[in-house]
Order: C-alpha cells, then structure tokens, then sequence
C-alpha cells in the first residue's frame, strides 16, 4: 500500500521551507503519509503519543485563525508540547531582533518552530540561525506550504488524481503565497493551472511559473475542473486594486447561476471566504464547494508534516 | 489452520470475536486466518487492520523515519474479543505499541495475541496466547516470515545476519 516507503523511499527533508524544495516524489509522499494521519483524526480517541518527546514553538509575527488552530491541534493531537508566541505580546514591541528572539528561543531546548512573518524569507533566515527543524506557515507573499498541499491533498481526494487535471486559481495573484505554492506543487505534479483576475492582481511574467493567464472568469468555469477562489484582501483595498468589491464580484466573483451554467467544476477557497465578494454566499455552501474538507485535510496535512520532519535528535 | 481452530475454541458465540492484523506480513496471516474461519464455522467475523508506528519507543533511533500505513479498523471495539496477529514476537515493543494503539479505538472486552513465530529474547513481559511455532534463535539471526501477498511465497527462515538465508 506505500509503494514509496517499501521501494526504498526515505523523506530526505529537514525543513517545509517552501514547496520549491521538495520533489514531485516528496509532494506525494507526503499526501500519501496524509491518508493515514486521516484516519486518526476519525477514532475514538483521536490522540497519538508520536511527537511526546518534541517541544514545538508557533512563532506567529502575522495574524492568523485557521494556520495557527490548526498547527497547534495538530502538534497536541500527536502529544508535542507547544508554545505560541505572538508578536503583539512579546518583546519584539521592545525592539529585538528576528534572529534573536529565536536564538533566545532556541536555547529553551526546542525541537521545532512554524514560523509565520510578513516578511518573504523569513523562514530561511531562520533555518540558517538555529539547528531546529522549521516550517513555513506563511512569510509575506511568498511561499505558505501547508496550505498548497492541504489544497493538492483536497483536489486529489475529490478527483482522484492530478496529472492533466485542469485548475484556475481566481483573485489576487499578485499577494497571494497560497498561489505560488500551490502553482509549484500542482504543475511539479502535471497538473494544468490557470490564474484568472483582474490586470491590476497579475504579476508580470507569471507565465514563467508554467501557468497561463486569463482575465475572464466564465471561460475559465467552462475550461476547469476545479475552481480555487482566493480571499480577496480587504485590508489591502485601499491600495484601489479594483474599483469596489461590488464591481469584483460582478467580474470575478463566482455565482450562483455559473453552478447551473458550468456543470463539472469543483469549488475550493482557502478561507476566510468574504460571502458575495469571490462567492456567492449559495456557491460557498453548496455540495459543490469542498471548503470545510480543505479544512479537515489541513489538519491531517500538518500532522504528516510534523511527524516526517520530526525525526532525528534533539538539538 | 490449527490457529483458525484454536481461535474458535474458547468462545460458544463468535458474536463478539475478531481479528486484527498488523502491518504488514500480520495482515496476511490474519487475513488468511480470517478466511479459513469463514470457510469451516461460516462466520464472517470481523477483520481490522493496525500500524503501530505512531506507538512505537523506538522509531526515533533508527536511521530514518519509518512510514506510515494503512490502520482500519472498520467495527466498534467496545465489548468485543480480539485477536491480535502478528509475524514474529520477538522483544514484544511491537505488541505493546499495539496495546496502546488498540486502546485509543476503545475498550475491548479482551485482547489476545497470536504470532507466527515465537523466536524468544522477550524484554517486556510479554507473552503469546497463540503460537504457530517456536524457533530458539541467538542474537544475531534474524527471523523472515515469507508470505505470498509480499514476497510471492511462503517461508520461514532463519537468517544469520551478513549470510546467505538457511531454511
């Protein structure tokens, strides 16, 4: 049943830096080790003793619901003891510096740390100041692993595979790490991906990521299997990337009658959804949208990435 | 097959019997166990299937991190008599890995254990309530249940570590 674990297989990866690291045969593997992780999440006593030994720190210098949540009941279900730092109660309002709260940190005996910061890098920086094992949770619109391969684990469970599958991710390509990730992920693993938003959301050259573009939703409800809409940043709306959220949802706001209109595609959204901003509120809650599954898979996808990348001493 | 009978034996209603098989070459025994059961008493008992790796003391210091296989368990545990399977007892870390991992499903009326092999060099104070054979060993050999699911046949052999297999 793990053909990869018995074909001599070994995970080689001691950080989730970024899903640029980690091969088509590392992506699976992992979705793989998420199945069984699964099936814990569904007993009786939904506990395993496995990470008893690990002391794990959430270094979290953004806000975050779902990521932290989920990371941290992750760590507890395997039995880690975990501290949640945040940053608007710590010393970094006294002034001290990234690489010195996770030395000071370090030094605490620690065997790993999610970190999520707003700036791109971070996690790097990091993995090269302290020995521990680390885990990007998001740093600035770069990379946010776990979230990719919670969606890839999600579309694979639907669908039942992922070579030639076709995916259009909608909204804010430009901020968005879940975009990138998932774009790394999902075409290392051959499936076909197109983003679709407004031209003011479109990097330059994201072509080069092996995507085509599209800025009409329709045509792309028609073309796709599966739909991922991404959150539509309304902090960042004075910027005037769009004229209002109104006017977004007319263009680019998946709707009730494309349900009827376009038959096939799945409906993904990372969450938090804004209800009539990138879906009608009927869409995000029809049998159609697999949200709240992406959700549940997080949860198991974490436990997989934590128990892979535990291995090894304690530093 | 004299398993199959033995497992039967003790019970006048096989209502509340069933089998677990551990990963991977348990499963098999177990499996065929099961069908043997059902072809001779015509009871179709239930059948589960169990990883210990998360249960494991030992994981951590072996070179790699071992990976994770199916466990189904598709019937409620509670009140129920089980047989545990497994290929080789040797230190018995194995089965107390899948005690613990058994409880965390529910409470079992009582849990037995059958193995294959018995090859001795016990560290926890474990025992088999079912064996299919002893075979003393020293240290330094290594026991290899064979089965056709995994390896295309049955054996078992006794393999002296850095030589050839001798049956």
């Amino acid at each position: 049943m793990t053909t990869r674990s018995e074909g001599g297989y070994v995970f080689p990866h001691k950080h989730l830096l970024g899903l640029k690291d980690y091969s088509a045969e590392d992506i699976l593997h992992v979705l793989d080790q998420t199945d069984n992780f699964l099936e814990i999440l569904n007993r009786p006593i939904p506990k395993i003793p496995t990470l008893r030994d690990k002391t794990i720190v959430n270094l979290f210098y953004e806000n975050s619901t779902r990521t932290r949540l989920s990371f941290e009941m992750a760590q507890k279900r395997m039995g880690a003891d975990v501290v949640n730092f945040s940053s608007g109660s710590s010393s970094v309002s006294k002034g001290e510096s990234l690489k010195d709260t996770i030395r000071n940190i370090e030094s605490m005996k620690i065997d790993m740390v999610v970190v999520r910061h707003p700036s791109p890098g971070a996690a790097h920086f990091i993995s090269r100041c302290v020995d521990a094992a680390i885990l990007n949770a998001g740093d600035g619109a770069h990379e946010h692993p776990t979230q990719a391969l919670l969606d890839i684990f999600s579309i694979r469970q639907k669908i039942g595979r992922l070579k030639g599958l076709k995916i259009v991710i909608i909204g804010d390509i430009t901020h968005s790490r879940v975009v990138r990730s998932n774009i790394i992920g999902l075409t290392r693993l051959g499936a076909k991906v197109r983003v679709c938003g407004p031209r003011t959301m479109m990097p330059v050259f994201v072509e080069e990521l092996g995507v085509t573009v599209s800025y009409n939703l329709e045509e792309c409800l028609e073309w796709c299997d599966m739909a991922m809409a991404l959150r539509i940043q309304l902090e960042r709306q004075e910027k005037g990337l769009f004229p209002s959220q109104r006017e977004y949802h007319e263009q680019f706001g998946i709707k009730k009658r494309h349900l009827l209109e376009f038959p096939n595609f799945t409906i993904m959204h990372p969450g938090p959804v804004n209800r009539g901003v990138e879906l009608e509120s009927e869409v995000a809650d029809s049998p159609r949208a697999i949200i709240l599954n992406q959700v549940t898979n997080g949860l198991a996808v974490r436990m997989a990435v934590l128990y892979l990348l535990s291995g090894g001493k304690r530093v | 097959m004299r398993l199959a009978h033995q497992f039967v034996e003790p019970f006048d209603n096989l209502d509340s019997l069933a089998i677990i098989g551990m990963q991977t070459r348990g499963v098999d025994i177990a499996r065929r166990v099961h069908g043997y059961i059902k072809s001779f008493f015509s009871v179709d008992l239930p059948l589960g299937v169990l990883d210990t790796t998360f249960y494991r003391d030992d994981f951590r210091t072996k070179m790699k991190m071992p990976s994770v296989q199916v466990t189904d368990i598709p019937f409620d545990l509670f009140e129920k008599d089980l047989i545990l399977v497994d290929d080789v007892l040797y230190t018995g870390r194995t089965v107390r890995s899948a005690m613990d991992a058994l409880m965390s499903f529910g409470r079992p009326a009582s849990v037995r254990f059958c193995c294959m092999v018995d090859r001795g060099h016990r560290e926890l104070p474990v025992t088999a309530d079912y064996v299919g054979v002893y075979v003393p060993t020293h240290l330094n050999e290594e026991i290899r249940v064979e089965t056709k699911e995994q390896d295309g046949r049955e054996a078992i052999l006794v393999v002296t570590k850095e030589e050839e297999p001798r049956t």
